[in-house]
């Protein structure tokens, strides 16, 4: 049994147009002490998909799912109050910009100890050790001191960091991250990839990655789901999604990254990603195909079997080998 | 790519002042402290270096936005002086990060092609209009997108468009400030292409600001690496990649993550953060988070000296492996 199960999950937003279909039937598991990642492009859902989960959509959107289960825990039809107890608590979520996402108005320790109040009942010295110690834990130096500044008074790296203090102050079992680093330099970036890693081996907790850099994917994520227009197109292990690719969006996603490019001209993907005006009646991604046919511009894809990486093609790249075998 | 440079800095400085509040004695900020550096036609300087290192400063120096505190920039061999910019701009161009903000959403795409010419040259209504459906086909837009707005266009197309703008008056040089770092990546590789192409059939000089390691990479043919403010690494773009010289730019390169799961890889932890560029500590800027500081280094600035690929390091790294063109 994984830790997290979702099964058909959609989201709808209603918006001055009409509704607008942001995920769209996802799947996902995600096991005790994974690092998943879930990679896509701006509006692919990636981020969507993980709010919908937290339930900190606005009143606009609509989520429907077959299940949702976290931690033999029915989330689906949980009441407000129950989810509430869960989510900060063994369900915890780091978001992407630091700066906006702490209070200016409180320091970093009341903030980090509001969340030992309201989930573990701790007393105030308790809260102050431990604070203290959350502190010690995510590399922050002179934590005493830090305790009591502002977030304006911290950089990015250090804000970023008091975020996953807080997020993993209750000791989660998930831990979602959503573009933790990509406001970040590349060397506070490694710092904090580092730190979520080594979080993840001495707590055991599950690590969902969401992410568009398929560099960190590489180096921090062990599985990888891929997701395109709010669908997920392809998951498979880190290693083999980057050696064998089965959804061409994957693949060509792939092989527009510069440093795997063989010449000057670098291959490309023709077109943009569909919205809510234009979505294709077969594969989302047809228009933008090369290997697309009128069998998918007009039917949409069944996800294949696991051996295919779950691929959401009629033509899955890389498939002889096993065909034959 | 081997003849005169196109534009040329020597020392160039951009101080800041910063008020140090009621009563209190306003302090200089040295966003960018002393760059030297040629710019050739044909051929791409990138920029690298983390936030506040001064590359945005220096892309406003270069294109004629602030004027450099200290130091002298010459283009095509005439310096450049405040006085004379409202021609040299003509040949000097940018393209800035945000290709959402960077273009007036209550004018069409024609209008926005048209106003560099209408404002510096006298080409009549015709010839503007003629000039500007010409570039619209050169970036790869269509011809119908003349009479549209900015609202209706994604990134990528706006990014062209921006670009379309900065070479209706010709430029020699073309100053992008992190062009693609707002797209993703399926509009990256396209916008990256479309700007060697240029590169090629104008022989466009580019100043390439990025903190993109791999994108760097791709487009570069030599390679400035900033920390606060100063170059502390400059070379052609394979030494420094290969055989970086300056620890700060070893471990940039280590930190950067690569798209090749379980590739064997030694990543430098640098412990710390930048340093407030207020209070840059005396010597090497980068003494307080390297690894190999000695009492030297804390005491007395490194400078780079005027070989091909050079670095502002007492103790450089990669010194026995000669590399390729060290010599050249």
């Amino acid at each position: 049994m994984p830790l997290l199960r979702i099964r058909n999950l959609s989201v709808d937003f209603a918006t001055a147009s009409g509704a607008f279909r942001a995920v769209d039937a996802v799947d996902q598991d995600i096991d005790t002490g994974e690092i998943l990642a879930i990679v896509g492009e701006s509006g692919s859902g990636k981020s969507v998909s993980m709010l919908a989960l937290m339930g900190l959509l606005p009143w606009t959107a609509t989520v429907t799912a077959d299940e949702i289960t976290f931690d033999d825990r029915d989330l689906l039809n949980m009441d407000r109050r129950a989810r509430r107890r869960i989510v900060g608590n063994d369900l915890a979520m780091i978001f992407q910009e630091p700066m906006s996402s702490l209070n200016p108005c409180f320091t970093v320790g009341w903030q980090i100890k509001e969340a030992l109040r309201y989930h573990l009942r701790l007393g105030r010295a308790e809260r102050h050790a431990r604070a203290i110690e959350l502190f010690e834990q995510v590399g922050i130096p002179d934590p005493e001191k830090r305790l009591s500044a502002f977030p304006h008074q911290l950089s990015g790296g250090m804000n970023q960091r008091a975020m996953i203090a807080m997020a993993i102050a209750c000791k989660p079992k998930l831990l979602i991250a959503d573009e933790p680093t990509t406001a970040l330099d590349v060397t506070i970036q490694a710092q904090i990839l580092d730190l979520l890693a080594d979080l993840r081996r001495e707590t055991g907790m599950g690590l969902v990655l969401i992410t568009h850099d398929m560099g960190v994917v590489a180096e921090t994520a062990e599985r990888v789901s891929v997701q395109y227009a709010g669908q997920k197109v392809e998951e498979q292990a880190v290693g083999d999604l980057f050696n064998t690719p089965h959804h061409p969006y994957t693949g060509a996603l792939l092989d527009a990254l510069p440093e795997r490019a063989t010449e000057k001209m670098l291959p490309t993907i023709p077109g943009v990603v569909p919205g809510q005006f234009d979505r294709p009646a077969g594969c989302l991604f047809s228009p933008r195909c090369k290997f697309a046919d009128a069998k998918c511009k007009s039917t949409p894809p069944a996800p294949l079997g696991a051996d295919l990486g779950h691929a959401r093609c009629f033509y899955p790249l890389n498939a002889n080998e096993r065909v034959a075998s | 790519m081997t003849d005169a440079p196109i534009m040329q800095a020597r020392d160039l400085q951009r101080h800041y002042d910063v008020s140090g509040g009621f009563l209190r004695k306003s302090r200089v900020l040295k966003a960018v402290a002393g760059l030297d550096f040629d710019v050739r036609a044909g051929a791409t300087l990138a920029v690298v270096g983390e936030s506040g290192c001064g590359k945005s400063t220096l892309a406003r120096m270069v294109s004629m936005i602030e004027e450099p505190t200290e130091g002298s920039l010459t283009l095509n061999g005439k310096p450049v002086v405040k006085a004379d910019w409202a021609d040299l701009r003509q040949s000097v161009q940018i393209v800035f990060q945000d290709p959402y903000g960077s273009l007036n959403p209550r004018q069409r795409i024609g209008t926005i092609l048209m106003e560099p010419l209408v404002i510096n040259t006298k080409l009549s209504r015709a010839e503007r209009e003629k000039k500007a459906r010409d570039m619209l086909g050169l970036v790869g837009l269509r011809p119908e997108h003349f009479d549209r707005y900015p609202h209706m266009f994604s990134g990528g197309q706006r990014q062209r468009i921006a670009i379309a703008r900065a070479l209706m008056l010709d430029p020699k040089v073309l100053v992008l400030d992190e062009p693609v770092s707002a797209l993703d990546l399926s509009i990256q590789s396209a916008i990256l292409n479309l700007l060697l192409e240029l590169q090629e059939r104008l022989q466009l000089a580019y100043v390439f600001i990025s903190h993109d390691l791999s994108v760097v990479r791709h487009i570069a043919d030599e390679v400035i690496v900033m920390y606060l403010g100063r170059a502390v690494e400059k070379g052609p773009k394979a030494d420094v990649f290969d055989a970086p010289f300056h620890p700060y730019t070893k471990a940039l390169l280590s930190a950067t993550p690569r798209a090749e799961p379980g590739a064997a890889k030694e990543r430098i932890k640098l412990s710390g953060e930048l340093p407030s560029p207020l209070s840059i500590p005396d010597g090497c800027p980068f003494a307080p988070r390297c690894w190999k500081a000695q009492a030297k280094c804390r005491a007395e600035l490194p400078l780079l000296n005027n070989e091909r690929h050079t670095a502002a390091c007492f103790f450089p790294e990669n010194q026995g492996t000669a590399s390729p063109s060290a010599d050249a």
